[in-house]
């Protein structure tokens, strides 16, 4: 609430990211921060609705929480399914098929957000005029990069296609497979692309140095802090988005959890009610609320992993842990370079899969034994992904639990807000519109998914009124 | 003459029909020297700069939030179009209508939920003045305004929204093909 002294500045909606939010800044009569925070303001209800629907029909039903990565709700529902249906390994086309749509999917992701959404605070200065600061602005004064923007979002959008069959809200991964390969000419069609394309994502990774660099005096303290970090890799150490078990490190390194089995999350992690947002704020149970958040999304990835499997990216790496010394990184600018080395990780994943003819083969679904229970983890382009069902033996679902990416970047986007507020706008006699873009500049830099952070369903009871245009009283309705 | 305006919002919808109007891919650069953005999450204009031709509608309402940006919409856009099945009917988050509130509440915050446990010490759920009050379902936007055109899909296909803003912009009549029009 705020009190007779106090001011309260709202910025919403919060813009060029996906979903709903908003931010709130309480100051008081003196212009300080008092309080500031990100509220998620919407809510779905997806974990009880979902109760009662058949298995098989999840994979296709979840990804409509998130329409900016549904990829990621598909597979992970389905490698979930997955084990519903016993289907412990699947055949190598279809674990393949998967793996090209994942990558197709981080590619266009990791493409859309730099290019459309975050590239104008970067190019034209977080406090540039509102007119120009968007993508429209940044296609007048680089033509040539926001064509590349564009045409890299296709190519993703294109092997999703390719091998979900919708570019939106796909139909190819089903519990135990996948309902298609990939025909030769569709592989030619993508093959000829490919050394265009990675040549863009170099030319991307370094707009991303290059400005990390030459503002670091600016960029390293915004809305930075230390913090835990998590995400899942391979059973070497390598970073693996599509399949492995979680680890978690702190601040300097060292491990906290090391390859927990996803079945197991619920024992590491658990998620924190709060009353001012409808999103929840995850932590590793061991050490609690207070000390236990912990970053997920590009830049845990590239600090959790022990190294990439693909030369490029993998020297990438290298000269990103260079500059802290090996140590993790925990500068949320540096989100938008470590992005930009996983577009080229994908950039290499999607062309190492196109040369391999398993891609071509017919085997494309198994099952096993049946099984009431089971939990899928993924690295969505945002970061650490859950999917948890329990189906009775009439294929019904009666359980779900999903812990959607942005949910665990929860905290660390309200402390990078905070720590801006105060940096920025704290005891400013005149607040302008460039001074709170500075706060979505923090946000963004996460490149949260708010819509599909909201699938839980909130605050009871109400009364409502529906009103036409004249503001004439339609309906008015309440829930107790 | 100033190019027509357009404005786009996201209510109760997941983003994938905005993503849709992405994937018209390089005609983007066409659709700018058509018309010019307004309010839209595509850039930080947060309010309205003044009347809009053409005003696009992802999601249907279910909070009260949505119900007043939907009106805002109403009252500065001459052609108000629903765009997917969520403006349209509710779509997928209107599955939670058949269901009481407080049960889809309960699995969502509360310890005794089906799921694993929350942290929740006291025992609240959300229920801070900053977040807006919950409508007791999911409503389609023409039950809440008057919407001129719907386009379908979930999300429409990206030609789908394409042809029918290019025929709208050039004063054609809206004619889209069989194939252009379903849902998946
Ligand atoms: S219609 Fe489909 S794509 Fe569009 S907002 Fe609704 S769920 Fe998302």
């Amino acid at each position: 609430m705020v009190s007779a002294n106090q001011k309260k500045i709202t910025i919403e909606p919060v813009t060029r990211v996906e979903g709903h939010g908003k931010v709130t800044i309480l100051l008081d009569e003196n212009n300080k921060v008092t309080q500031a925070r990100l509220h998620i303001v919407e809510f779905r209800g997806f974990e009880r609705f979902v109760q009662g629907r058949p298995f098989w029909e999840v994979p296709v039903l979840v990804q409509r929480l998130c329409g900016i990565c549904p990829v990621s709700h598909h597979l992970c529902a389905a490698k979930a399914m997955d084990v519903i249906v016993g289907a412990d390994k699947l055949t190598p086309t279809a674990e393949k098929m998967r793996r090209l749509m994942h990558y197709g999917q981080t590619f266009q992701s990791h493409a859309l957000h730099f290019f459309h959404l975050a590239s104008p605070d970067l190019l034209f200065g977080f406090d540039a005029d509102v007119a120009i600061r968007n993508v429209i602005g940044v296609a007048a004064k680089y033509p040539d990069l926001a064509v590349q923007g564009v045409m890299m979002r296709k190519y993703g959008q294109e092997i999703i296609k390719a091998t979900a069959g919708k570019k939106i809200h796909g139909t190819g991964a089903i519990p135990g497979g996948i309902n298609k390969n990939l025909t030769i000419a569709e592989r030619d069609e993508f093959l000829k692309d490919i050394d265009q394309m990675m040549e863009w994502c170099r030319g991307a990774l370094k707009i991303a140095v290059d400005y990390t660099v030459a503002n670091l005096e600016k960029v390293a303290p915004f809305g930075s802090f230390d913090s835990n970090h998590l995400s899942i890799v391979r059973e070497d150490g390598a970073m693996d988005l599509y399949h492995g078990n979680l680890r978690a490190i702190d601040k300097d390194g060292n491990k906290i959890i090391d390859q927990v089995d996803p079945q197991d999350y619920h024992k590491v992690i658990t998620e924190e009610v709060r009353p001012w947002s409808y999103m929840k704020f995850p932590f590793l149970s061991e050490l609690g609320p207070e000390k236990g958040w912990y970053r997920v999304g590009p830049l845990a990835r590239v600090n959790v992993c022990d190294f990439i499997d693909t030369p490029e990216a993998e020297e990438a790496r290298k000269a990103f842990m260079a500059v802290t010394d090996g140590k993790p990184n925990n500068l949320t600018m540096a989100y938008h370079w470590a992005r930009m080395i996983e577009l080229l990780h994908s950039g290499e994943k999607i062309k190492e899969l196109l040369n391999d003819p398993d891609l071509q083969g017919d085997d494309l679904v198994v099952k096993g034994e049946r099984r009431g229970e089971g939990a899928a983890i993924i690295e969505a382009p945002r970061g650490t992904l859950f999917h948890h069902y329990k189906v009775d033996e009439n294929d019904q679902v009666t359980m779900a639990n999903l812990i959607v990416s942005t949910t665990s970047n929860n905290e660390p986007m309200n402390l990078a807000v905070q720590k801006v507020a105060q940096d920025h706008i704290s005891g400013v006699a005149e607040i302008t519109e460039g001074l709170l873009n500075h706060v979505e500049v923090a946000i963004r830099a996460y490149d949260p998914c708010l819509s599909c952070a909201t699938h839980a369903l909130g605050q009871m009871p109400l009364t409502v009124t529906l009103e036409d245009q004249a503001g004439n009283v339609l309906d008015t309705k309440s829930t107790k | 003459m100033a190019k027509p305006k357009l404005a786009t919002t996201s209510l109760a919808g997941c983003f994938g029909c905005h993503m849709a109007i992405l994937d018209i891919d390089d005609r983007i650069l066409k659709l700018v020297e058509l018309i010019d953005f307004d309010k839209s999450p595509v850039d930080d204009i947060k309010e309205f700069t003044g009347p809009v031709d053409i005003g696009l509608i992802e999601g249907g309402c279910c909070n009260e939030e949505n119900v007043r940006v939907l009106q805002d919409f109403r009252k500065h856009c001459k052609i108000l179009i629903s765009i997917g099945d969520c403006a349209i009917n509710g779509g997928i988050p209107a599955m939670r209508n058949g269901i009481p509130l407080q049960e889809c509440f309960d699995e969502a915050y509360t310890e005794g939920r089906l799921g694993p446990k929350v942290y929740n010490p006291e025992g609240v759920a959300p229920n801070d003045p900053e977040l807006p009050l919950l409508l007791d379902r999911v409503y389609p936007c023409s039950e809440v305004v008057k919407i001129d055109y719907h386009l379908p899909g979930c999300p429409p296909p990206a030609d789908t929204l394409w042809e029918a803003l290019v025929a709208l912009l050039t004063d054609k009549p809206v004619a889209l093909p069989y194939e252009l029009v379903k849902y998946d």
